[in-house]
């Protein structure tokens, strides 16, 4: 291999790897808030990216139907829950967020494909339509049990992760889909290698979202809030930081990455409705590489994970998911050496 | 589960394919359900009672069924020689993972096992001599003494003699010794380790357990299928795996085997109903499991067997079976060795000016004291004295800053809980931690743990009755001298606060301890309870064995103590008998010029002159 073939199998991991790195971070966040291991956040990924997918092809996802359904059952859960004994006010708000919400975008999503919009609206429609399955299933999934282990949490995500992919084959078909249309149209020459704008974009994108994350834990209320979540749970409680608001919270954040990615991600790579799941877990191949706690080391794991990636589907294709997999094996053993006595709460 | 039921199961499973009419496909579906049911039986040890997750057990089943495969076909071997190569793969893949993974977190191990199910099957997807994604066709199968096993009906009996044989080996491993370390892991490690219980050679043990019955099953599969590919080895199956253990049950055995025909009739049905119900393929089953175990978890955590066989002993109600009286057993059984006991009055335990920082607080600032053979010596002081963090620093729980701990001559500063319980340390918690799902009897058995060596293997054959007759025995002993033999078969989680600190102190006991470390053991007991708690503790010192415990309840101390050592702010302010404690005037003050506790001083002799520091 020559430096020239290094530099575009560089080229190609970092756009992935921005990616990867993305999930990587939201992965950690939702485990530090909530201790879940968010299995499921792959298929945001893909949802999102199908829907757009579809969308691009002028088609009217199927998966809108999951979201009025969805939205129904944790309206009916909240009604159980004020018949039991919870205050009423909050029966407005719910009405707003799972019942008008879900119905508003079911009636737009065709309405609006009709006019034939721009790939940007086709985007914001993707995200409309998957991003409130997030909150959603915090509250029908993990809500009733967030007090569980760990490992209980993880055996919840895991059973999402089954039911999301048996639903994702019923509204998308079992055929990869690939968006050809890139938002911008163009290359740059950089550092002696050509980056389509759209590379860039991705890029851009990743750095925006990372920044933008940064700010909303830095120097907003609800992110100073679910910070203190992160540290300490029980404390956080006493001082009225409810733990069903940061589930809440922390699962729209992380649909919005998942869906975010998933947009990105389908238009340089061919997804079906099970490839979530890889793309799922090689975000969490980075975040273990940082512990489940940085989120710096996690992002430059995910990086890693995709350049690692990259190189290795160009010298053993077939073996790219050994290679990729097989990183956390050393990553464990150096964890198991270092920290003697990580135990869990 | 009583005997009679099993029985019924043997007999049906047996009948079954001698039932003329018995479609073949019936017999094929209790075949999967067979091998399945192995796996599930390892999970049901390694995941539902040891609480370690494992979502990748179907990578053990391919390297099995993957071993036997390839030696059989492309070497010819007999499928005996195939099983010997998968389990010996097994073992070895089991062990290097259990060494990397299971010293940390649990979750960790969660994900490692999904990565290495993964890595498994791009690998057998690749592996020309594996034969690619299209995997071995060709196995020939298993032959005993010249007879193949090539019909359902004939490896049938195989496979559930088999499954029985697994069920019996688990049941044994979780009635003995190692099996009360493998249920103290989901929740009660500390407290294990603190009784000399090596909780991570007990992970191993169960990691290896559930690794090689899904091995077995692996070479089961291949020879009854007759040919392996890699998609029945992936992560999907893997998860499937743990569904069922989930759905049957997180405890018993036969709720793996439930677990295992639940979910393979559901998956069964569904696949054959869908498709008239959807044109197009889809993968339903994969969302009514996940709906299903969501479900499951949310409102039946223990898993839909304790369910059913709820049902069942309501239908055939006969009154609570009690187990065989205690007498019954306890003179045929061995008597433990005791420890040798420290001579009267020598000095058992010397803390010397150990100290605490946690940053720039000082939480225990350079405190002596230390306690006699045979006598019960008490540290008190207000809330945020600094006693619990002394407690811990004495137990190995938190590492000292500076100082000394020596205990019969040998430095305590360094050691591992591990380490203190081997000394004859044995201690109590503040917060009581039984295992509630055990009974009280095999609870104060786990504190006997060290006294015995009976490993894993003998249990598994039942080879180790000796052992553990010896070590309830000693158990039973121990529940009869605190008062608590008529408890003995109860769920320790059913019984009242007051009666689980008794049997934390019997658990204590039954390690043979020279030294007894009690922390708060009379918090949250009501009056009586406390008098027989301090009558209990009482009869201990006159036994010879030496106490210390902190408490909050003056009373109780004043009472019982020969020795109180007095702390506020972290710092020692006194020391000496009840009786010069009491009319201590910084103890006074320290009680009575706070905002802290309730004071209970019984003499009205306060600000008398003298005995401003007392030291004994």
């Amino acid at each position: 291999m020559d430096w020239s073939i290094a530099k575009i199998l560089m080229q190609d991991g970092i756009v992935t790897g921005v990616i990867y790195a993305l999930l990587a971070v939201s992965l950690v966040l939702v485990f530090a808030v909530t201790r879940i291991i968010l299995i499921v956040q792959g298929e945001f990924v893909t949802y999102g990216a199908l829907s757009f997918a579809l969308m691009a092809d002028n088609q009217v996802p199927g998966n809108r139907w999951l979201l009025v359904a969805g939205g129904g059952l944790v309206f009916l859960r909240e009604l159980w829950l004020v018949f039991r004994g919870k205050p009423a006010g909050t029966l407005i708000g719910s009405a707003l967020f799972s019942l008008a919400l879900p119905l508003a975008v079911f009636f737009a999503v065709p309405t609006v494909l009709a006019t034939e919009p721009s790939l940007w609206i086709k985007a914001l429609l993707a995200l409309l339509l998957v991003v409130p399955l997030g909150p959603m299933l915090y509250k029908l999934a993990y809500e009733p049990i967030a007090e569980s282990s760990v490992l209980v949490l993880f055996v919840v995500s895991i059973a999402v992760h089954f039911a999301f992919v048996g639903m994702g084959l019923v509204f998308f078909g079992a055929e990869g889909r690939l968006v050809s249309e890139p938002f911008f149209d163009g290359q740059l020459d950089l550092f002696g290698l050509t980056w389509t704008y759209q590379s860039l974009f991705v890029i851009a994108m990743t750095v925006v979202i990372i920044v933008a994350l940064w700010l909303f834990f830095g120097y907003t209320l609800y992110g100073k809030a679910l910070r203190a979540t992160a540290v300490n749970r029980r404390g956080a409680r006493l001082v009225g930081i409810s733990t069903s608001m940061s589930g809440f919270l922390t699962f729209l954040l992380s649909s919005i990455v998942g869906v975010l990615s998933g947009i990105m991600i389908v238009s340089f790579i061919s997804l079906t409705y099970e490839t979530g799941f890889m793309i799922g877990l090689k975000g969490f191949v980075g975040a273990i590489i940082g512990g489940l706690m940085s989120y710096p080391i996690a992002a430059a794991g995910a990086l890693l994970v995709g350049i690692i990636e990259s190189f290795s589907t160009f010298w053993a294709s077939e073996y790219k998911e050994v290679i990729v997999f097989g990183l956390i094996i050393p990553v464990l053993l150096i964890l198991s050496v270092t920290s003697r006595h990580d135990q869990e709460e | 589960m009583k005997k009679w039921p099993v029985l019924v199961f043997i007999l049906l499973l047996a009948v079954v394919p001698l039932v003329p009419g018995v479609p073949e496909f019936w017999i094929n579906q209790l075949n999967a359900i067979g091998i399945a049911s192995l796996v599930v039986i390892g999970l049901v040890v390694l995941t539902g009672v040891g609480g370690l997750t494992s979502f990748g057990q179907a990578t053990f089943v391919g390297v099995g069924a993957y071993a036997s495969a390839w030696l059989t076909t492309v070497h010819a071997q007999s499928p005996w020689m195939g099983l010997i190569l998968g389990i010996v793969l097994t073992l070895l893949l089991a062990f290097i993972l259990a060494q990397i993974t299971l010293r940390l977190s649990g979750h960790y191990l969660s994900l490692a096992t999904i990565a290495v199910c993964l890595i498994f099957y791009y690998l057998y997807g690749n592996m020309p001599f594996l034969g690619r994604h299209d995997g071995i066709p060709g196995i020939p199968p298993i032959s005993f003494f010249g007879y193949p096993l090539l019909q359902a009906q004939s490896i049938y009996y195989l496979i559930w003699f088999v499954v029985l044989l697994a069920a019996w080996t688990g049941i044994n491993l979780l009635n003995s010794r190692s099996g009360r370390a493998i249920r103290s892991l989901k929740n009660g490690e500390k407290m294990a380790q603190s009784f000399g219980v090596h909780t991570f050679h007990y992970k191993v043990i169960a990691f290896i357990y559930a690794a090689v019955l899904a091995g077995l099953a692996g070479w089961l599969y291949a020879h009854e299928q007759r040919a392996v590919s890699p998609s029945t080895f992936g992560i999907n199956y893997g998860i499937e795996y743990l569904f069922m253990m989930v759905v049957g049950s997180v405890a018993s055995v036969w709720g793996g085997i439930f677990g295992a025909a639940v979910i393979l009739t559901l998956k069964d049905q569904i696949q054959d109903i869908a498709p008239r119900l959807f044109d197009t393929s889809t993968n339903f089953e994969l969302i009514v499991f996940g709906v299903l175990v969501v479900l499951v978890l949310h409102h039946a955590r223990d898993g839909l067997w304790p369910i059913v066989t709820g049902f069942f002993s309501n239908l055939f109600r006969k009154g609570i079976v009690r187990q065989t009286p205690a007498s019954a057993w306890w003179s045929a059984a061995p008597v433990l060795d005791k420890k040798e006991k420290p001579q009267k009055d020598s000095t058992l335990l010397q803390v010397k000016a150990i100290r605490k920082q946690f940053g720039g607080l000082v939480a225990v600032n350079d405190i002596d004291f230390s306690v006699n053979a045979g006598q019960i010596v008490g540290l008190i002081g207000p809330n945020g004295a600094g006693k619990s963090t002394t407690f811990n620093l004495i137990t190995g729980v938190l590492p000292l800053t500076s100082g000394s701990i020596v205990f019969r001559g040998k430095p305590l500063a360094s050691a591992t809980a591990e380490e203190i319980a081997r000394l004859g340390i044995a201690r109590s918690f503040q917060h009581t931690q039984l295992l509630p799902q055990m009974s009280v009897l095999e609870n104060v058995a786990l504190g006997a743990h060290l006294r015995r060596s009976a490993g894993a293997l003998r249990s598994l054959l039942r080879l180790d009755r000796q052992d553990e007759a010896a070590l309830l025995r000693e158990a039973a002993i121990q529940l009869e001298r605190v008062g608590l033999a008529d408890s003995m078969y109860e769920l320790a989680g059913n019984l009242s606060l007051g009666k689980q600190r008794i049997v934390e102190v019997a658990r204590a006991l039954a390690l043979d301890p020279s030294l007894l470390l009690l922390d708060e053991p009379a918090a949250g007991l009501r009056y009586l309870e406390k008098r027989e708690l301090a009558a209990v503790l009482s009869a201990l010192r006159d036994e010879g064995m030496s106490i210390l415990l902190v408490e909050h309840d003056m009373d109780f101390v004043m009472k019982l103590t020969n020795h109180l050592v007095v702390m506020d702010f972290g710092t020692k302010i006194a020391e000496g008998t009840p009786a010069q404690i009491q009319q201590n005037e910084k103890v006074l003050q320290a009680y009575l010029g706070g905002l802290d506790d309730e004071v209970i001083v019984d003499e009205p002799s306060v600000g008398k002159a003298g005995n401003n520091e007392v030291h004994a």
